[in-house]
C-alpha cells in the first residue's frame, strides 16, 4: 500500500516560482493523472516525486515517510523517450533491474539466478506482448514496443509508485489506443500506485481514477489590461511575460465517476471507451 | 538536375574515388621522367625503380652493420612505441572521462585542470620529457600519452555528458548505485564512441611519434627518414612515408571493423 501525501510544496528556479502551494494527497493504488498545458509544471511536479528534483519548500510524504532526495527503486519511471538503453537487447533490457538488485560489484548474474531472472523477465515480455523481439536492441523496435519495454523493465524492480512522463505521447494513436490496455491490466493486476503526465485530456479521463489540473493563475491588474486584445484568456496568460513571477496551482481536482478502483470490475454503464 | 540530387552509383563511385589518387601518380611520374631525363642524378623525384630498388634493400636485405631487416625493425620499434602510448591513453580517457563526466565531485576538482593541461602544447614538452626520463623509450611513449590523452579525456567528458538524462534517472529507479551505473550503462556506451576518438587521435600520434624519434631514437620510421635526409635519400623517405601513411590507414580500419562487429547496437543507435 502506498499513498503519497504534498504537503506545501512549492518549486521556484531563481525567481521563477514554477508550482505553488500544492497540496495533494494521493491515495494508495490511485491513477493519477496530471494535466495541463505545456510549461505549466506537471512535468517539474512529476520529477519531484521521482526524486529527480527537490521542492524548494514543503515535503513530500511515501507512505508516511519524507521522500529520498534521489530516485530509488521505491519508483519505477517511463519517460517520452530514452527510457531504455540502447546497448542492451530487449531482454537484457529487463533482467538488467535483477542483475543491479542481486550482483552489486560484477553486475552480472550467472547460473541459477540468471536463468530464474531470465524467466521472470521473460514472463513480463509475455505480458507486454514483446515476446518474440528477445534479442533485439531498442532501435530495432517501434516507439510502441520501446514504451513497452520500458514498462517491463520498470515492473521488473516491482516499483510501489509507477511515474509515466507523457510515456504514449509520441505514438500513433493506435498504437496508443493498445498501450492503454496493457497499462491499465498492469494497473489492476499490480500493487502499484501511478501518476501519469499527459496532455491528452481524452488520455487522461479514459486512463485515470484521478485527474488533476495544473494552471498558472493570474490576477496582476497590470496584467489585466493587456488582455484585452486576446482571442482568449488561457492564451493570454501563457503570452504574458509576466509569466515566470507566478507558479501554478492546482486548479481542478477532479473526481472520476463511478469511481475506479485498482482492479475492480468497471461498472456496465461506466465502461470505458476502450 | 541539380548538382544536390545527382549521385553517383558504385561502380562511378569507384572510379571517382580512384581518379584523384591517379592523378597524383601521373603528375609525379611525369615530373619524375622531366627532371631524370635532365639529369639522371637527380634525387628530388626518384623513378619508381630506384625507389623499389631502395626498399628492397631496407626491406628484403639485411643490414651490413646490425644483420636486421631495416624497414622491418623500424616498423616493429615505432609500431611498439605508437601502440603503447595509445593504449596508456585509451586508458586514462576510459577511467578519467567517465568519473569526471559521471561524478560531479570529480568534475569539480579535475574539469579545470584537464581543460587547462590539454592547452600546454605537447611538443613544448619534449625537452622536459627527455630530460627528466632521458632518450630511451619512455620519454617517446610518454609524449604521445600526453599528447593524445587529454584530448581524449575532454571527448569522452562530453560524450558521457551527452547520454540521456532519463537513462542515468531510469537506472536509479531500477536500483542501481553508482558503480552499477557507470558499468553497466555508461561503460558499455562510452566503448564504441571512445573507438571513434581514437581514430582521430591516430593522426596526432604519429606526429608525436616522428618528432621524438627524429630527435633522439635509434630505430623507428621517423628516425630513418629523418636519418637518411642527411643524403638526400628520397627513394627511402618517399616509400617510407607511404608506408606510414598505409599503417595508419590501416589501424582506422581496423578499429571501424572492430567497432561495427563487436558493438552491433551502435549504428542505430547513432542514427536514431
Amino acid at each position: 500500500m502506498t499513498s503519497i501525501v504534498l504537503d506545501k510544496v512549492w518549486k521556484e528556479y531563481g525567481d521563477t516560482v514554477v508550482l505553488e502551494r500544492i497540496n495533494l494527497e494521493i491515495a494508495s493504488r490511485s491513477f493519477v493523472a496530471l494535466v495541463g498545458p505545456s510549461g505549466c509544471g506537471k512535468t517539474t511536479f512529476l520529477r519531484m516525486l521521482l526524486g529527480d528534483e527537490v521542492p524548494t519548500s514543503g515535503q513530500i510524504l511515501l507512505d508516511g515517510k519524507p521522500l529520498k532526495p534521489e530516485p530509488d527503486q521505491n519508483r519505477g519511471v517511463v519517460f517520452q523517450r530514452y527510457s531504455v538503453f540502447p546497448h542492451l537487447t530487449v531482454l537484457g533490457n529487463v533482467i538488467l533491474g535483477k542483475e543491479f538488485e542481486q550482483s552489486p560489484i560484477r553486475v552480472r548474474l550467472g547460473g541459477q539466478k540468471r536463468r530464474d531472472a531470465i524467466a521472470e523477465a521473460r514472463a513480463l515480455l509475455q505480458e507486454v506482448g514483446l515476446s518474440s523481439h528477445e534479442t533485439k536492441y531498442p532501435a530495432e523496435l517501434s516507439g510502441g514496443m520501446q514504451q513497452r519495454l520500458a514498462l517491463a523493465q520498470a515492473l521488473m524492480r516491482k516499483p510501489k509508485v509507477l511515474l509515466l512522463d507523457e510515456p504514449f505521447g509520441a505514438l500513433d494513436p493506435g498504437i496508443r489506443a493498445d498501450i492503454h490496455v496493457l497499462i491499465r491490466r498492469i494497473w489492476n493486476t499490480s500493487d502499484l500506485t501511478i501518476v501519469m503526465v499527459t496532455h491528452d485530456l481524452s488520455e487522461a479521463f479514459r486512463l485515470a481514477s484521478r485527474v488533476i489540473a495544473f494552471e498558472r493563475q493570474r490576477n496582476r491588474p497590470e496584467e489585466q489590461e493587456r488582455y484585452g486584445a486576446t482571442l482568449s484568456k488561457d492564451l493570454a496568460i501563457y503570452a504574458s511575460i509576466n509569466e515566470a513571477l507566478r507558479g501554478a496551482t492546482i486548479t481542478r481536482d477532479i473526481e472520476i465517476w463511478p469511481p475506479r478502483i485498482a482492479g475492480a470490475p468497471a461498472h456496465g454503464a461506466a465502461k470505458p471507451l476502450v | 538536375m541539380r548538382a544536390i540530387n545527382i549521385k553517383p552509383d558504385m561502380t562511378w563511385r569507384i572510379v571517382l574515388a580512384l581518379l584523384p589518387f591517379a592523378i597524383l601518380l601521373l603528375l609525379y611520374i611525369a615530373g619524375s621522367d622531366v627532371r631524370l631525363a635532365a639529369n639522371p642524378n637527380d634525387k628530388l623525384l626518384p623513378s619508381f625503380k630506384s625507389m623499389g630498388e631502395a626498399i628492397a634493400q631496407y626491406a628484403l636485405t639485411p643490414d651490413a652493420r646490425t644483420g636486421l631487416y631495416l624497414m622491418w625493425s623500424d616498423t616493429a620499434a615505432s609500431l611498439q612505441r605508437l601502440l603503447t602510448g595509445l593504449a596508456i591513453s585509451t586508458a586514462i580517457a576510459l577511467f578519467a572521462g567517465i568519473a569526471i563526466g559521471l561524478l560531479p565531485l570529480a568534475r569539480a576538482t579535475f574539469g579545470p585542470v584537464v581543460a587547462a593541461a590539454s592547452m600546454v602544447p605537447p611538443l613544448a614538452l619534449l625537452p622536459i620529457l627527455f630530460i627528466i626520463m632521458g632518450l630511451g623509450e619512455a620519454s617517446k611513449i610518454a609524449l604521445i600519452v600526453i599528447g593524445t590523452s587529454l584530448k581524449l579525456v575532454r571527448d569522452l567528458i562530453l560524450r558521457v555528458y551527452e547520454i540521456p538524462r532519463e537513462q542515468l534517472i531510469k537506472a536509479q529507479t531500477l536500483g542501481a548505485s553508482t558503480w552499477q551505473i557507470a558499468m553497466r550503462v555508461v561503460l558499455p556506451q562510452m566503448l564504441p564512441r571512445l573507438i571513434d576518438s581514437v581514430r582521430l587521435e591516430i593522426g596526432p600520434a604519429w606526429l608525436f611519434l616522428i618528432a621524438a624519434e627524429a630527435i633522439a631514437a635509434e630505430s623507428g620510421l621517423g628516425y630513418r627518414i629523418f636519418l637518411v635526409r642527411r643524403y638526400l635519400s628520397m627513394d627511402v623517405i618517399i616509400p617510407y612515408v607511404v608506408w606510414i601513411t598505409i599503417l595508419a590507414f590501416l589501424m582506422d580500419l581496423g578499429l571501424r571493423l572492430l567497432q561495427r562487429k563487436a558493438f552491433p547496437w551502435f549504428a542505430a543507435a547513432r542514427a536514431a
